[in-house]
């Protein structure tokens, strides 16, 4: 009978059916970073027990990590303690660290899949909602607590309800100055941000079959803002050719015959789904959010709509019928697991070249990893960004959550490539996000205000989809 | 290992109105970086409670309350465990909602708090009914799966698979999990990316 992914990997990784009836699942890769494991290790210590698959967990470090001067000990000592905490579990219990030294250090959302972790058919669990990100490679990925974290180190295995399955189609071309973000932006939008629990998303339809692994990533990442933990795209030629050749993937002839294996994983035609919608491409809009949450969006050309949420306005300080072009900024923020990838820098570096910051905006780029990063100064795109008045920093979560030094101040509005524009989320409690392209974000750093990427003065504006 | 059966909680209700409530705004970010969960609930709606100097938990009427009531997807946001670590250790036994985001109520399971749902026209009576009276007495009751206030009772859902972990003192999962540890080593054997047998 034709099946889903979602069913074929949770088949794949179902242990037994617990007394409760819920499935104890296998986590076939285990991603931890410094915030969420502390007490996980504390637990295990406590219970005398081991981590189960140490092989099958990886660590890095990025939401405490100052992006500006890494060097240690780190001048917050929060962070230092937090950092020294991961290190001394990881070498405890015998766990690889990326960690500064390395080199692969980033994002966990973007290192696992850079480094060839990630892979087509994983169970994937780390302590963090956008896990949903390695969905882009078909594996079911999702994220997960601490009381969680410490039950997937003792077992590599999590009790799990299922779940099931929505089929997203996008069809059609993407227009110009049109990107993955405006995407899973007009996605959740349309379907509001909780119309996604209990199921995964599926993202299907030839605009998905054309996107690159990194746009794919920047739709899988913000399916937990629609309220779907999971979200994926079924593995294809393009997910391969992306995993060939990265350090932890497959070698050789074992590459060949784990791509047989990965392909087999994919929905077959005619599976069938709990849910599905179409959506034409062709009429998707550069985005961004008005409110707090991310489905409080609208297209760059629209006004703030006569239903919208008193209490998100009031926040906001904006009014019902108001556009967002032409609102003015005070911070531009690059970066993030949603939008800090190498395609992602070179989109806002292509905006911003020649042209210069505003000078009342402070703008920051932000790698998603020190490959990234690495990448990204031998196209020269760091003097780009230099030489327009951005800060070019180390790699790290930085101003997507405000668990570091980069944050907002006071009633600062900042026009955002990260994933949420919740109250107080870039660490001022008052501070105000505009959510929006990378491409996006660049324009307003430039114009001081919210534009259309798409009127940017001289600007050569890329191509998404 | 044996853990607590939660399977009644009856006390004072404090009603926090709002759909979509993030984790952000249950325990802000800045919180997050102790290694410990300690001193988690002095911090609960920090940022919510500053700007609104009424926020019903900075209400002393409401500060024996053991019962939260709750709209739509609260929760939604962040994975972090903290928010229902912050709304347990304040002396919160269960939350009761329209609707839980999916990570939130899996880590409430995990640490035995109750999140059962109930209806938006329930939630409205019973918030209005504890807005009037706050000593109004709610009682939530996992074995009926009905809520009770001041009189009136109301029908609880709740996913099977937490209900029977709650009531039957199952809900820290790790011990279950290690039984029968060869079957786990049985699905890691039979996985090429684990075993590398491509």
């Amino acid at each position: 009978m034709p099946s889903t992914l979602l069913k074929k990997v949770w088949d794949a990784h179902a242990v037994r059916t617990l007394p409760n009836g819920q499935t104890q699942l296998f986590v076939g890769l285990h991603l931890i970073h410094e915030v969420t494991t502390p007490q996980a290790f504390d637990m295990l210590r406590e219970r005398g027990w081991k981590v189960a698959f140490p092989d099958r967990t990886i660590g890095t470090v990025d939401h405490i990590v100052p992006t500006r001067d890494q060097r240690r000990p780190f001048g917050d000592l929060m962070a230092e303690q937090m950092l020294s905490s991961l290190e001394r579990n990881c070498q405890d219990y015998g766990i690889r660290l990326l960690d500064l030294s390395t080199g692969m250090q980033g994002i966990v959302h973007v290192i696992g899949p850079e480094l060839g972790i990630t892979q087509p058919g994983m169970t994937i669990a780390c302590g963090d909602s956008h896990t949903s990100t390695h969905g882009a490679f078909g594996a079911i990925a999702f994220g997960i607590g601490t009381s969680q974290v410490r039950d997937v180190l003792a077992s590599q295995c999590l009790a799990m309800d299922p779940l099931k399955v929505r089929r997203i189609v996008l069809g059609g071309r993407l227009q110009s100055g049109v990107y993955a973000k405006d995407v899973i932006l007009e996605i959740i939008r349309r379907l509001g941000v909780k119309a996604g629990v209990g199921f995964a998303y599926e993202y299907a339809g030839d605009t998905f079959e054309r996107m690159s692994m990194d746009e794919r990533m920047t739709v899988c990442n913000m399916s937990i803002e629609g309220g779907a933990r999971v979200g994926y795209v079924n593995p294809d030629q393009t997910t391969f050719d992306y995993i060939r050749g990265r350090p932890f993937a497959p070698q050789g002839d074992n590459f060949d015959r784990a791509c047989a294996w990965w392909q087999s994983m994919a929905s077959d035609p005619g599976a069938s789904y709990d849910d599905e919608i179409t959506i034409d491409a062709a009429t998707i809009q550069p985005t961004v959010t008005w409110g707090i949450n991310p489905g409080q969006s609208i297209a760059i050309d629209d006004r703030i709509p006569a239903s919208a949420d008193e209490e998100a306005l009031e926040f906001m300080d904006f009014r019902r019928g108001q556009p967002l072009k032409g609102t003015r900024i005070d911070v531009a923020f690059v970066g993030s697991c949603t939008n800090g990838r190498l395609s992602d820098l070179r989109e806002a570096a292509r905006v911003v070249r020649g042209h210069r910051v505003a000078p009342h905006v402070k703008a920051l780029a932000v790698p998603g990893s020190q490959s990234v990063r690495a990448a990204a100064e031998r196209e020269g795109l760091d003097r780009v960004f230099t030489e327009a008045g951005f800060e070019w920093r180390g790699a790290g979560c930085s101003m997507c959550l405000a668990m570091n030094p980069d944050r907002l101040e006071g009633r600062q509005i900042c026009a955002s490539s990260s994933n949420r524009n919740f109250k107080g989320r870039q660490g001022s409690p008052t501070g105000r996000t505009l959510l929006m392209s990378p491409a996006m974000v660049a324009a307003a750093a430039v114009a001081g205000e919210v534009v259309d990427v798409r009127e940017f003065a001289s600007a050569e504006v890329g191509v998404g989809g | 290992m044996a853990v607590e059966k939660i399977r009644e909680i009856t006390g004072a209700a404090v009603p926090v109105r709002g759909d979509d409530i993030d984790t952000d705004r249950i325990i802000p970010a800045r919180f997050l970086k102790s290694i410990t969960f300690e001193g988690l609930e002095q911090h609960l709606f920090e940022d919510d409670r500053l700007q609104s100097p009424g926020h019903p938990l900075s209400n002393p009427v409401y500060a024996s309350a053991r019962i939260m009531l709750v709209n739509a997807n609260f929760g939604c946001g962040s994975s972090r465990e903290h928010a229902p670590q912050a709304i347990l250790r304040s002396g919160i036994r269960a939350v009761v909602g329209q609707s839980f985001s999916e990570i939130f109520s899996g880590n409430a399971v995990a640490i035995g708090l109750a999140c059962p749902t109930a209806s938006a026209d329930a939630l409205r009576d019973m918030m209005d009914a504890v807005e009037r009276e706050p000593a109004t007495t709610v009682s939530v009751d996992l074995a009926s799966m009905t809520v009770t206030c001041g009189g009136t009772q109301y029908p609880l859902t709740l996913p099977s698979g937490a209900r029977d972990a709650l009531v039957n003192g199952s809900w820290d999962a790790t011990g279950q999990l290690l039984e029968n540890f060869n079957e786990v080593r049985a699905v890691a054997a039979s996985l090429p990316y684990v075993s590398a047998a491509w």
